[in-house]
């Protein structure tokens, strides 16, 4: 029946419709994972018996109020703790990690309904853009094998894009959901720092980690962060605001014309984002969907924003010091494989924040980056005093060729870069596809928004997508 | 060459008695328990857990902080500390750098020689000899000191490793029980001049915060911890040096401490006889102190200095704490008696004197207690004087004894003794006709019989004569 074709809305409809079980809906995707995933490798560890388990006890209970999700699949990326589900974030250190708990997002699916059907591949620790630093093994993109499908949620986005799953969770610390959904050509949403509780993620850099849902269309982002998001009484770094019902928000405004309510929104174009060396395509594909909202009466307005170049240096030294620290624990002494087991990139990176945070080191980089951190943040304020949501293209090129991060040992930052600043000042961005190169490649652009201004950007989001064709196409594995 | 003078500053931990831990709802009670029964995937640093600061422990490590005249600043922050220790699960520790809660503040002490001091610290072979002892020109009656205390601050504790054998292996057993218990630290500028003031410092520091309640400062039991800071200002040709900086770790006695202290001037004195090095940035050392060999040992090198590596603790939001909260918490302690104003009432309205206070005020239930028996003895006319002398003299086991019943048994034995210098005489005058036999054993040298008379005079007064006055009378009457 091919129903892990379906998305999350459609799932949902046709099980409370009685169209298919549950039941069948999973198999279909674990069918779809034993055709495709030796060729894709989106997958670190797949719980079929888990989730078979699982759905046996849904019987013929459907979707509701209570269980909105009851008997989805998802994946989930692995840095994402999963109880009595082995946890490694692509990492040969924890290649045997057995959690005791559910991370907040995961018990949050759980008990909506959802069923875990596996753990994604991932840059090890998400400490890369391409997935190839992965300590098990490289996952390719669907739309071209040969191709990487970005990270470090490649995992996650890989499976959307190959229909493996219903949906996804990924986490972006600067990029790593959005980078990998545009190359991937699938919708992903990196929320407001805060927003989606961070507790039970493995942390990577815990000033900027945002977990977020990467899915097939914005309708499901919508429904997923609605889920998602909240206070969790325990991360401290959670916001206490309200969370909207942004599935119904979009609904309302689609049902009334999006055209209409788009007429109202002034979009801003930052002349910075086009940097040297931008791909063609990308930067046509990124004008072109300019034009779509030109279409649709949105107002356009160029912005300057601080050269992006900044914010690669400043989120380099942020996010190293805080994963020298935060790979502190992973000894060996009470779990976990012993410190010998630590990749090339994780030792890197580990260095290089021990140099930042040492003693008259400190004022030198860590404090002036985050003096930087501020003059970003204050500059994003200042933009959006003129201009609602800002556009731009997510990555400057489309999938790279599988091998290229060999020796580049910035390849993640470079390729991050026109992510980073809004990520280190915590703003919530989405990816969607914004169209194809020649060779086949999905491109994408990015919209950010204002700090939670989640149901401003999914809304702009959605009059995007319901413009274009787009999220319908599919990568073509046979 | 001599020593001119001693600088010891002081941290002091101290843990904090609170339902949950610092990060976590794990129960604040590593005693009694078994190991690692108190942990969950925040102490114990699993992957992906996370710190939830606990109010309750930021309250009263501002209400220390209040008690010892500190300022409150309003902006304060966590940050992480980072080193590896096996005990320390995150591989870094969450304690604040550069925000404390709470700063600037001071203490007033009354330096009183050791001999005064209730606790069993003179060990005489171990004293300093003489030639070591700087002047004592701040000790006496009637000397007061003023410590300045640079912060405190809120930090979470580690857990506890346990060298042992195994099936004949050893081995180090971890128990993160203790691991995220709220630990308050206390840091004083280096203005002790001695053993003594140290140790007044420290009792008067337990003191407040057991009379805040906030802990029980039970020493045995590690809720208390000191570590001093020394070095010496040493004289030597006219010329005047300091010597290096050293740091004593975790000293959880006051006798260990005092002797610490005193190992570290003497060591320190010879060192420098020896060495001639002098303090200079980056040679501060630190030591342990063994307890069975009652002496210092080096624990660290100054080539390996420490390198904690702070930074703010991205996982807890910064503080802003409200002038009103502030204001909360000082009529909170308005209304709790500190030990500093229950002795100026004890002065002021008792007429007691120091050592009687040092007595009463040692535990905040027992000062409770004497005024509230001061308050009922008042309608008894039984004065404040009689009822401090009654306790400290009697060692009265005031825990079990309710001060109602107390005041009543004073006022009968008060009321007993009814009978006056006449009647008593009588009585003697008969003992002494019926007792002739024992008289004269009295008189042969058996002074001891002297009870057994007055006890016979008390049999026929039936028990109301005063027996001080029986035996005056009695060695009167009797023969020389």
């Amino acid at each position: 029946m091919n129903l892990n074709k379906l998305t999350i809305t459609e799932a949902i409809n046709g099980l409370k419709e009685k169209k298919f079980s549950s039941e069948e809906l999973v198999e279909d995707c674990f069918k779809r994972i034993k055709d495709i995933d030796e060729k894709v490798r989106a997958f670190v560890t797949v719980c079929e018996n888990e989730a078979l388990e699982q759905v046996k006890r849904i019987g013929g209970n459907v979707p509701n109020a209570e269980k909105p999700l009851l008997g989805i699949p998802f994946a989930v990326k692995d840095n994402f703790c999963t109880k009595d589900i082995k946890t490694t974030a692509s990492a040969k250190v924890l290649e045997n990690y057995v959690p005791v708990y559910d991370a907040t997002v995961v018990k949050k699916l759980k008990e909506a309904g959802a069923i875990i059907i596996g753990k994604t591949n991932m840059d090890a620790w998400a400490h890369g853009s391409s997935t190839e630093t992965s300590d098990f093994f490289t996952t390719r993109n669907p739309w071209n094998l040969n191709r990487l499908p970005g990270g470090s949620s490649g995992g996650s986005a890989a499976a959307i894009a190959a229909d493996m799953t219903i949906g996804a969770i990924g986490s972006e610390t600067a990029g790593s959901i959005r980078q990998p959904a545009a190359w991937c050509g699938v919708v992903g949403m990196k929320p407001t720092y805060g927003r989606v509780s961070r507790y039970g993620v493995i942390a990577m850099a815990s000033s900027t980690d945002s977990p977020g849902p990467i899915t097939k269309t914005v309708e499901d982002s919508a429904l997923i962060l609605g889920i998602l998001a909240g206070k969790d009484e325990n991360d401290a770094t959670t916001s206490p605001l309200l969370v909207p019902n942004y599935l119904r928000e979009i609904r309302v405004m689609g049902e009334m014309g999006g055209i209409s309510w788009i007429k109202g929104i002034k979009i801003g174009v930052p002349k910075e984002y086009f940097i040297e060396g931008i791909e063609e395509e990308v930067k046509n594909n990124t004008l072109k969907a300019i034009d779509v909202f030109k279409k649709l009466g949105a107002e356009i307005v160029e912005i300057s924003l601080i050269d992006p170049k900044y914010s690669v240096a400043v989120y380099t030294i942020l996010q190293r010091s805080e994963v020298s620290s935060n790979l502190a624990r992973y000894d060996g002494i009470r779990f976990g494989n012993n410190r010998t087991f630590f990749g090339q990139e994780a030792k890197r990176r580990i260095m290089l924040g021990t140099y930042t945070l040492s003693a008259g080191y400190f004022d030198k980089y860590y404090l002036k980056a985050q003096k930087v951190r501020t003059l970003i943040c204050q500059d994003f304020e200042k933009a959006f005093q003129k201009v609602d949501i800002i556009l731009g293209p997510t990555s400057p090129c489309t999938a790279l060729p599988v091998g290229i991060t060999k020796g580049a040992s910035m390849f993640g930052e470079l390729q991050d870069i026109l992510v980073e600043a809004s990520s280190i000042a915590g703003l919530p961005g989405i990816n969607l596809c914004s169209g194809f190169s020649q060779d086949g490649l999905p491109t994408g652009i990015q919209i950010i928004g204002q700090n939670f201004s989640e149901e401003l950007i999914l809304k702009t989001s959605f009059a995007y997508e319901q413009a274009t064709e787009w999220s319908k196409r599919k990568p073509n594995l046979e | 060459m001599k020593i001119k003078k001693v600088l010891v500053g002081l941290e002091i931990h101290v843990e904090l008695k609170t339902k949950s831990k610092m990060f976590c709802g794990c129960a604040n009670d590593s005693d009694n328990n078994k190991p690692n029964s108190l942990t969950c995937p925040a102490c114990l640093g699993l992957p992906g857990a996370l710190p939830v600061p606990n109010k309750e422990a930021i309250n009263k490590t501002i209400l220390i902080g209040l008690a010892l005249n500190c300022h409150i600043p309003q902006k304060s922050k966590f940050d992480r500390k980072n080193y590896f220790y096996p005990d320390l699960p995150k591989g870094y520790q969450i304690t604040q750098y550069d925000q404390p809660f709470a700063i600037n503040g001071w203490l007033n002490l009354k330096i009183q020689s050791f001999d005064k001091l209730r606790i069993d610290l003179f060990e005489p072979e171990r004293l300093l000899p003489q030639s070591r002892r700087p002047e004592r020109s701040r000790m006496g009656q009637n000397s007061k000191l003023k410590i300045s205390i640079r912060r405190v601050h809120l930090e979470e504790d580690t857990g506890k490793s346990i060298h042992t054998e195994v099936c004949g292996e050893k081995v180090t057993l971890l128990d993160f029980n203790k691991s995220g218990i709220p630990l308050v630290e206390i840091v004083s500028d280096p203005q002790m001049e001695s053993a003594e003031e140290v140790i007044a410092y420290c009792q008067k520091i337990r003191k407040i915060i057991q009379y805040l309640g906030v802990s029980d400062c039970d020493l045995e039991k590690g809720q208390m911890r000191f570590e001093p800071t020394i070095n010496l200002l040493i004289e030597d040709q006219g010329k005047e040096f300091y010597t290096p900086l050293v740091e004593i770790k975790n000293i959880n006695s006051f006798r260990f401490l005092k002797r610490a202290i005193e190992f570290e001037i003497e060591r320190q004195y010879q060192t420098f006889q020896e060495t001639k090095e002098e303090k200079s940035s980056g040679n501060k050392t630190t030591r342990g102190f063994d307890q069975v060999k009652m002496v210092t040992f080096e624990q660290r090198h100054k080539e390996e200095a420490e390198e904690y590596r702070y930074f703010p603790e991205p996982d807890i939001p910064p503080f802003r704490i409200s002038e009103k909260e502030i204001s909360n918490l000082k009529s909170q302690i308005s209304r709790i008696e500190l030990p500093e104003a229950i002795e100026k009432i004890f002065i002021e309205k008792y007429g007691l004197n120091d050592a009687q206070i040092e007595v009463l005020t040692e535990e905040k239930s027992l000062a409770k207690f004497y005024e509230d028996c001061v308050g009922l003895g008042g309608d008894e006319g039984i004065s404040s004087q009689e009822i401090a002398n009654i306790i400290i003299n009697k060692r009265i086991d005031y825990q079990n004894l309710s001060p109602i019943e107390f005041i009543k048994k004073i006022g009968e034995s008060k009321n007993k003794f009814v009978l006056d210098d006449k009647d008593i005489s009588v009585f003697i005058d008969e003992v002494i006709k019926e007792n002739l036999k024992v008289v004269e054993d009295y008189l042969k040298g058996k002074t001891q019989v002297l009870g057994f008379l007055i006890g016979q005079v008390q049999k026929k007064a039936l028990g109301k004569a005063d027996p001080k006055i029986v035996q005056k009378i009695l060695l009167e009457k009797l023969p020389h």
